[in-house]
């Protein structure tokens, strides 16, 4: 099983790098190139090419590759090209920010939707089921925005229980924290905990319709022996990817969230970057936000094997 | 009444009920707006009146007409993107599946690579290179969208290459285009219908969420998630000219969820869990 | 046997109903008494298995139990309430299913999943029900058994698992068991092992059992009586002896004149060995690094039926698959007509492709369900021979009535016809490309007897016509004996014995052929206890 584990770590890995060749060569595909693109039409051929000097794109693109994807492996990302500022040092408090919101989202998300998801798989076809699955499929549909906006026109307009913008401070304590972030953390929540919800409720179920819960059944177990008993401990390994798969979606869910309650994350700072063209920027974050999702995969699948008595229990 | 044989529950009626005002409003824009898509008819967010039913927006447009011409702008990208998707998907997807280990190992790691990227990310990226004009949001959207259909196309694709039947016809000496059209197409057409809705579900909050980043549609189109971004200050003073648009999403996507629903629940059957104890 | 006569269980009237309205189980009434084995006998659709389950008060998804009484000693358990019902089910009624393998949840030891029955039903604690579950674990010959219960279910063999499960059904010892096709999913050999210790099982502890099974021949080692079904109702009601020797309605006698026609060796012309239309010399096929044909010869000539017999693993579909080009040969040569076949299926000319075709063993999955029956066999026609579509129409008819099924099927689909239409629908694609030989996989093994019984002639009645030669891969020595006029016995990839039938199936034989033929139930109830006689004396 070690050797599985292991493997699948180091395709972590692998994957990780083919996302860094793809990530920059995305922004290499451009015909002509980033200079001319920021510039404009209105650009001379020399200050085109004091620009690209300037840049070091009159070197070949594979150096530029290998450099960039080295400084990023030493923790450096570069220099911003629209206020010259160095990357990191913008992105490091903005990361935390935003882990801090993924992770409070989270935190109500994850243990909330398994619950009711198990539960609403239980009840097949009754009014809890009927409920949820009305409930979540309704939130499914729903732009992330809009709930954005019922909440702030509800809860911080109408009744003023909470602020509609969450500018947070690194001054600012934690219970602080809590209180401002509260409306971007309920958004995303509600926003993965449908999708959670859904894809747990189908995992049990499909579980429910294996043989041995049939077995079980038929042992004279309660409902709640055969399902706590027999259908959990199956479901582990698809729940957990439903987790992972959702915590990723809570990922790119920030990006949108943090503009709309102008929240200081890394999110709202790549759309910054990509609304200016400020490709250095778009490549440290895009780097940022890919490595996460990659990393989570891998722990997910990791915890997936561990939990399978096949693998645990060779013969 | 019954429908391709089967009977629709009164939610699948709903939702195509829903898709089918959504597309009429779209087709027939024109003639149903009361005001231009740019016209400017009064101040900035006023009431609701009789002459702008649902107010008007941040620059004094009447919402409602902006909202209709948004219809055929926002349904209109995503369904091109989505059907361009699916032809891109479905093409490379069967071709792994059928056309031997080499194409296909090459498609699925590239595919899996592009994956590890989150879909929003990728295409803030690339639009960061091109720029937003229509036709880049669409071929972005469209390519990174086929990885998705490529997973299902290619996982439907070789459990059916694996049937008898399609051994049978290579067995006769069939080339590869008659197996792929012939025996396995009608037999993947099923699950590809439920998942092209579900595709365009998200193609259609997708560019809606890239157009409210302003990174979408640009102006001065009407769309549903740009008119949401335009407004979203007048929020905090109660006045609720974003919620429309979000609404008009939101509406169309039920719409399009309940019918997939219905179409999911075709094929399934109830599984042990509804057993009588 | 110790006769009590009480009745245990009493099924009255029972009627199931599937949600759509269709009638399942259809009005059946039986008695079981303490210490008697009845058999439930009927095809595929007869509904064995929902009685069977009916008894215990369980209905799949999708059907319910409408009507009747479900007694067990005189208490009708239908009345009673959930926590009631659950309460019989295990501790009185104990069901043993016929997979095993995915009966046993994959995330618990066997021992937990055995002693879970009498811990939960509060009848054992913990030790006490673990020291019965190793003296079941002993009873029913398991390796081991002291460390047996701490293995997972995907490390034991399948023959093992099924006498896990009816460890496991013993484990509150039940006063009925319901034995849902227990030695359906074993080959041969490891059945007779499991039958044996499922009968003594039942014998030792004076249970009454209900053995749902679709072979006559099994059923009659095991049970005092048997119930036919079909269609859910029933056919008839007897001693066991009485139904074997002397059955009184139509469809019993039915059932058991194809049974025992299995048993008799038919009286096959051997061929006059002409030039061999297709031959296989020496032949190796590897899947990965498991070589699955090793070293294999066999020819076919025409008119010409050459069996290939072997347990599931022995190698002989993959022999069928080497031959037809579908799994790459590693060594030796394949020859049509004296000509060299390329390995591989692209290097086949179509001409060579033609002349060999395959019928396999899942109608319902060689078939395309989106086609029709008429574009299915018309395609073949259109592709080896170019005819126009109006020639190619009427060699579809004629087909179709050379196969037994009607001309109008032309314009259904596939999924609209039964599984022995399918299979003919099969038979006719293969004659469409007027073959010289058809390579036939088990093509019978996946329909229900009597139907089973029509292919065989079916196919026979052909070879006689049109003087096809068959390569028939088949685990049923009974369909071997009566159609093959060659026989060759495959076990681990190799032939170990090759000749005409009857020589084969006539001493000396080679030790494997004749474990295989002694394994094979045979139609008298006395069957079972003479084989383990002769077996007990060999070894002795």
């Amino acid at each position: 099983m070690l050797k599985t584990i292991a493997i699948r770590i180091a395709l972590g890995f692998l994957t990780l790098w083919a996302v860094s060749i793809l990530i920059f060569g995305a922004t290499e595909i451009l015909p002509g190139d980033v200079a001319s693109a920021v510039l404009g039409q209105g650009a001379t051929p020399e200050t085109l090419a004091v620009f690209r000097h300037e840049l070091g794109l009159d070197r070949p693109a594979y150096v530029r590759y290998l450099e960039w994807f080295f400084n990023a492996l030493h923790g450096d990302l570069g220099i911003a090209m629209t206020n010259k500022r160095v990357i990191v040092e913008t992105i490091a408090p903005r990361l935390s920010n935003t882990l801090f919101l993924a992770g409070y989202a989270a935190l109500i998300a994850v243990p909330t939707s398994v619950v009711f998801g198990v539960a609403a798989a239980i009840n097949e076809g009754k009014f809890v089921d009927r409920f949820v699955n009305i409930v979540s499929l309704m939130t499914i549909s729903v732009p992330e925005f809009f709930i954005a906006y019922v909440l702030i026109l509800y809860l911080a307009v109408q009744f003023e229980i909470f602020p509609s913008l969450s500018t947070v401070f690194p001054e600012m304590d934690f219970s602080e924290k809590i209180f401002i972030a509260a409306l971007p953390a309920f958004t995303l929540t509600m926003l993965v905990m449908a999708h959670m919800l859904r894809m747990t409720r189908t995992s049990v179920l499909s579980i429910m319709s294996q043989p041995y819960v049939e077995m079980a059944f038929l042992k004279g177990l309660t409902r709640a022996q055969v399902i706590i008993r027999h259908a959990l401990p199956n479901a582990a390994a698809p729940i957990i990817s439903v987790i992972a798969l959702n915590l990723a979606y809570l990922i790119v869910g920030v990006v949108v969230i943090e503009v709309v309650f102008v929240y200081p994350g890394i999110g709202q700072f790549m759309v910054d970057g990509v609304s200016k063209r400020d490709l250095p920027v778009v490549q440290a974050c895009g780097l940022i936000f890919a490595g996460a999702f990659v990393g989570l995969n891998t722990v997910a699948d990791v915890l997936a094997i561990m939990v399978n008595p096949r693998l645990r229990h060779p013969l | 009444m019954k429908l391709f044989g089967y009977k629709p529950p009164l939610t699948a009626w709903l939702g195509l009920a829903i898709i089918g005002i959504f597309i009429f409003v779209a087709i027939f824009a024109d003639v149903i707006a009361p005001y231009g898509e740019a016209e400017s008819v009064g101040q900035t967010w006023d009431d609701p009146s009789f002459a702008n039913w649902l107010g008007t927006d941040n620059i004094g447009r009447d919402l409602l007409s902006r909202l209709i011409y948004g219809a055929r702008m926002t349904i209109g990208v995503a369904l091109v993107t989505t059907i361009l998707s699916f032809f891109i998907g479905i093409t490379t997807g069967f071709t792994a599946a059928v056309g031997g280990p080499v194409i296909d190992q090459f498609l699925s790691r590239l595919v899996d690579v592009m994956l590890s990227i989150p879909l929003l990310i990728f295409a803030l990226i690339i639009l960061s290179v091109f720029g937003s004009s229509i036709t880049t949001l669409v071929l972005t959207l469209a390519i990174l969208d086929s990885t998705r259909v490529f997973r299902l196309a290619r996982a439907v694709a070789t459990n059916l290459a694996v049937m008898e039947y399609v051994e049978a016809a290579r067995l006769r000496g069939e080339g590869l285009w008659w197996i792929m059209r012939r025996e396995i197409l009608p037999n993947a057409l099923p699950p590809m219908i439920s998942e092209f809705g579900l595709r365009f579900c998200f193609n259609f909050l997708f560019v809606a969420s890239l157009s409210f980043l302003g990174l979408g549609i640009q102006p001065p189109f009407a769309d549903w998630g740009g008119m949401v971004r335009d407004n979203g200050k007048a929020i905090s003073f109660g006045i609720p000219a974003p919620l429309w648009p979000a609404l008009a999403i939101a509406i169309m996507t039920v719409g399009v969820n309940l019918v997939v629903d219905w179409i999911l629940s075709i094929n399934s059957r109830p599984s042990g869990a509804s057993a009588e104890m | 046997m110790i006769a009590t006569n009480k009745t245990i269980l009493k099924l009255t009237d029972l009627r199931v109903e599937a949600l759509s309205g269709t009638v399942l189980v259809d009005n059946v009434s039986l008695e079981l008494k303490r210490g008697e084995v009845v058999g439930l006998i009927g095809e595929s659709g007869a509904g064995k298995s929902t009685i069977g389950l009916a008894s215990m008060v369980y209905a799949r998804a999708g059907c319910r139990i409408t009507g009747g009484k479900v007694e067990i000693d005189g208490e009708d358990i239908r009345l009673l309430d959930a926590d009631g019902r659950r309460d019989r089910r295990g501790q009185r009624i104990a069901y043993i299913a016929q997979s095993a393998a995915a009966s046993f949840n994959p995330a618990h030891r066997l021992m937990d999943q055995v002693i879970e029955m009498p811990v939960s039903h509060g009848l054992m604690t913990i030790s006490e029900a673990k020291a019965w579950a190793l003296e079941l674990f002993r009873a029913l010959d398991l390796p081991n058994p002291d460390t047996f219960g701490d293995r997972y279910p995907h490390q034991v063999s399948g023959g093992q698992l099924q006498r896990a499960m009816a460890a496991m059904a013993m484990s509150c010892r039940p006063d009925i068991l319901v034995l849902d096709e227990p030695t359906t999913a074993l080959d041969v050999t490891t059945q007779i092992e499991v039958l044996t210790l499922l009968k003594k099982l039942i014998r030792d502890y004076n249970m009454a059992a209900l053995y749902i099974t679709h072979d006559l021949a099994v059923v009659a080692q095991v049970s005092d009586r048997i119930m036919v079904l079909r269609h859910g109702k029933m056919v008839e009601l007897g001693e066991t002896a009485q139904i074997l020797q002397a059955p009184k309605m139509d469809y019993t006698r039915a059932l058991v004149a194809e049974r025992k026609a299995a048993d008799k060796l038919a009286v096959v012309s051997a061929s006059n060995q002409a030039q061999p239309v297709i031959e296989a010399h020496n032949v190796v096929g590897i899947y990965g690094t498991f070589t699955a044909v090793k070293d294999v010869s066999i020819s076919v000539a025409r008119g010409e039926t050459v069996a290939v017999v072997g347990e599931s693993g022995s190698g002989k579909s993959s022999l069928a698959r080497l031959i037809v080009g579908l799994l790459p040969r590693r060594a030796g040569e394949v020859k049509l007509h004296g000509e060299m076949l390329s390995a591989d299926l692209k290097g086949r000319t179509r001409d060579e492709l033609r002349k060999v075709q395959l019928i396999y063993q899942q109608p319902d999955v060689a078939l395309n369900p989106r086609q029709t029956v008429g574009e299915i066999i018309g395609r073949p026609i259109e592709f080896y021979f170019n005819r126009s579509p109006e020639n190619v129409k009427a060699r579809v008819n004629k087909l179709l009535r050379l196969v037994g099924l009607p001309e109008d099927y032309a314009g259904r689909l596939s999924t609209a016809l039964s599984g022995g239409q399918k299979q003919r629908v099969c038979i006719a694609r293969a004659l469409a490309a007027e073959p010289d030989v058809i390579i036939c996989d088990e093509p019978t093994s996946a329909l229900d007897q009597l139907v089973a019984e029509d292919i065989l002639k079916l196919l026979k009645s052909l070879q006689d016509n049109l003087g096809v030669g068959y390569l028939f891969i088949t685990h049923d020595l009974g369909i071997v004996r009566r159609i093959a006029h060659r026989t060759a016995v495959m076990l681990k990839g190799e032939i170990i014995a090759q000749g005409p039938t009857a020589k084969i199936f006539s001493p000396p034989f080679h030790p494997y052929t004749e474990q295989l033929l002694s394994s094979v139930p045979e139609m008298r109830t006395d069957w079972l206890d003479d084989v383990l006689a002769k077996r007990v004396l060999k070894s002795a």
